[in-house]
């Protein structure tokens, strides 16, 4: 067995120090699985990618949760919590141990099931969730080698489980028994179908260029650099343009501010988690932020470049570093949208996504097609740019010529 | 645990859903159970290595087919259990004939002479092997789907549409 | 029995579950649902018999069933869309009474 070990430090030994950080984790992983009889191989391997998902997320989801709640304070003029350190001890660590009472409080809230609701559903309801969201970590190239399975058609499993969440959505409003929990699910199963369009096709232009749906192909055709500049699709004006339609249409499928209508205090009470209490309620919440980290993280891929560094003098930092950077950069950016922008009304939201975003990221497909075709010099810059402020131009106009601005018209019940 | 016995027991689950679906009284969980036989239907044509196939399975069927039955069965208010009969009349007729059916297509494939004995291994198909044939070979099959797609999609939401209220029939037949 | 013939089986027994469930069921989804269930019986004998037939063309299996898939769930939207206009003309989705040719 220590010959094994010994073969594993063998290939690693020719790497630089750089390199061999950067590859930390391949290897302590390829350490354990040498020294494991050889039938039981792959169970053992994926238990170990299966650990680490499970340690690592739900861990940044709980940093998370505390800097949206002192992110939007600061933004709101006031202090988020700023009081718990970690319970028991003296240690205060001004308001960043939040995570640990509201974790307890969940877990020992009294579990209530309405009357009538129907039982088995309800139960099934947030496990549901939570399964095809954890399923979808595993195409996501978090490092350099450092993919749990590599699909073939890894995009096209991304978005098969993305869709299965609607149906748990469908499932927890229904067997409520409850009136506002189903048009609270009515409404999120209408927003995130409706978004699933924009999303879909703002990634196909990606994989028009790249050519292969496999996620380490994408990551591995945005890894040179020019002047020092890395080739990432956001800084082409179609991946732009995708990028920005792919974020907003993120915003959507995670229900997150301005598309939260079906799930926000002041509208529907909880829209389809109404009847949640306790631990499924916190398994609900949990499921929600691990679904928009998963598809950040296919949006850094597609567009950001995966692992890639910016810039070519930054890439001694190893990778997964720069993958979890700029995940929790776009976290950052996400609760800045939530703790600016207003809600958009129901109406609003599917006029959005049906009436300006499915043409604009039709036109954006057209564009990168013209960007693989033209000459590479400037003048394919000025062109796909022009075309694409052209349509955004027209298609603004379409949506803004429906409303109708002017003097406040008061009205008094009589 | 060999490959083959987890064969069986995905190939029963979906069965059994697919029963389900079928007798079970409430339709929500009719339509649930309707959700479980494409998901196992999916674990089927993955262990087929038909990668492509199964999670385009997933994404259509559980992730947009299963979704409109349940919005169906919501807009026409079937979401309780029914008190009345569910089965049709004649219903004996129905299980008997498919009870036939099964047999005649079990019989003829445990007999038939022209399914191939030796196990062959799996066609080396990738997803550009699909995507350069689509765009060669299949390209019009691809472009009529999409003109099908469009017209179905056209011709649901006509069909679908509320009327402009009109003042005669509104009561129909109950 | 070979693993086709297992496959096929399979396939077989969900055709026939479909057929009985579409013939039987009062309610018009469920005689949907049953029309669904045929249509993946056959997906399925499809992907079998590409994965151990004798493949001169290694991707006609995979190809139809992309093809069906895609028109199976056109035929639904559209199914589905004509069960909603006869239950707002009937106001019932029970199979049985919806008789009248002349509406």
């Amino acid at each position: 067995m220590s010959d094994k070990i010994q073969q594993v430090f063998e290939t690693f030994k020719h790497l630089s120090l750089v390199d061999k950080i950067d590859q930390l984790f391949v290897m302590l992983k390829q350490l354990v699985l040498a020294g494991v009889p050889e039938a039981l191989q792959p169970l053992v391997s994926a238990l170990l990618s299966v650990t680490l998902i499970l340690a690592v997320f739900p861990g940044i989801f709980a940093i998370v949760t505390i800097f949206e709640r002192k992110g939007i304070g600061r933004i709101q003029n006031r202090y988020g919590p700023n009081r718990v350190g970690i319970p028991f001890t003296k240690i205060r660590l001004c308001g960043f141990g939040q995570f640990i009472p509201d974790g307890i409080k969940s877990l020992t809230k009294e579990d209530i099931v309405p009357r009538a609701a129907d039982k088995i559903v309800h139960f099934l309801a947030p496990i549901v969730m939570l399964i095809p969201v954890l399923l979808a970590y595993a195409v996501l190239p978090f490092g350099r080698n450092m993919t749990v399975s590599d699909f073939d058609a890894g995009l096209l499993f991304f978005f098969a489980v993305g869709g299965a969440v609607e149906l748990s959505v469908f499932m927890a409003g229904w067997s409520s028994h409850n009136k506002y929990s189903l048009l609270g699910a009515m409404r999120a199963i209408a927003q995130m179908i409706s978004y699933e369009i924009p999303l879909i096709l703002s990634a196909v232009t990606v994989v028009m260029i790249v050519g292969s749906l496999k996620l380490v192909d994408i990551v591995a055709a945005q890894n040179y650099y020019t002047f020092g500049i890395a080739h990432w699709y956001v800084f082409t004006p179609w991946g732009f343009v995708g990028f920005i339609l792919f974020i907003i249409a993120s915003l959507a499928e995670s229900n997150r501010s301005p598309f939260d209508l079906p799930e926000a205090e002041s509208e529907i009470i909880a829209g389809y988690f109404t009847e949640y209490s306790g631990f499924k309620f916190a398994l609900f919440f949990l499921g929600e932020y691990l679904g928009m980290f998963a598809i950040i993280g296919l949006g850094i891929t597609l567009f950001l470049g995966g692992w890639t560094s910016p810039v070519s003098f930054l890439t001694w930092i190893p990778s997964y570093v720069w993958f979890v950077t700029k995940m929790i950069a776009i976290v950052f950016v996400f609760i800045w949208i939530r703790a600016t922008l207003p809600r958009l009304r129901m109406d609003q939201l599917m006029n959005l996504a049906w009436k300006f975003m499915l043409p604009l990221a039709l036109v954006n497909i057209v564009v990168a097609g013209i960007w693989h075709f033209m000459s590479h010099d400037w003048q394919r810059w000025l062109v796909c740019a022009a075309i694409i402020f052209g349509a955004y131009l027209v298609l603004g106009r379409g949506l803004m010529r429906n409303q109708k601005l002017g003097k406040r018209i008061y009205r008094y019940a009589e | 645990m060999s490959p083959a016995f987890i064969i069986i027991i995905i190939a029963f689950v979906t069965l059994l859903a697919a029963a389900s679906a079928m007798s079970l009284r409430n339709l929500v969980h009719s339509a649930l159970a309707l959700t479980i036989t494409f998901a196992g239907l999916a674990a089927l044509y993955l262990n087929l290595d038909a990668q492509f196939v199964g999670f385009a399975q997933i994404l259509v069927y559980v992730g947009a087919v299963a979704i409109l039955i349940v919005f169906a069965i919501l807009l026409t208010r079937s979401g309780d259990t029914p008190n009345q009969a569910v089965l049709a009349p004649g219903w004996t007729y129905g299980i008997a004939i498919a009870a036939v059916v099964f047999t005649m297509l079990g019989w003829a494939v445990l007999n038939s002479s022209a399914l191939p004995k030796e196990n062959s291994s799996a066609p080396a198909v990738t997803v550009k092997n699909i995507g350069d044939a689509l765009m060669s070979k299949y390209v019009l099959p691809l472009e009529i789907i999409g003109l099908l797609l469009t017209a179905a999609m056209i011709g649901a939401v006509i069909i679908a549409l509320k009327e402009p209220s009109k003042t005669d029939n509104a009561g129909g037949k109950s | 029995m070979t693993p086709l013939q297992g496959c096929l089986l399979v396939s077989a027994l969900l055709f026939a579950i479909g057929f009985a469930g579409a013939v039987t069921r009062r309610h018009a989804i469920l005689a949907l649902v049953g029309i669904e269930l045929m249509l993946n019986a056959a997906n399925l004998n499809f992907i079998a018999f590409w994965r151990y037939g004798a493949h001169p063309e290694a991707l006609t299996g995979v190809m139809f069933v992309i093809f069906s898939i895609a028109i199976a769930a056109a035929e639904a939207a559209v199914g589905l869309a004509l069960i909603i206009a006869i239950y707002r003309h009937y106001k019932t989705s029970n199979l049985d009474e919806v008789k009248d040719l002349k509406g």
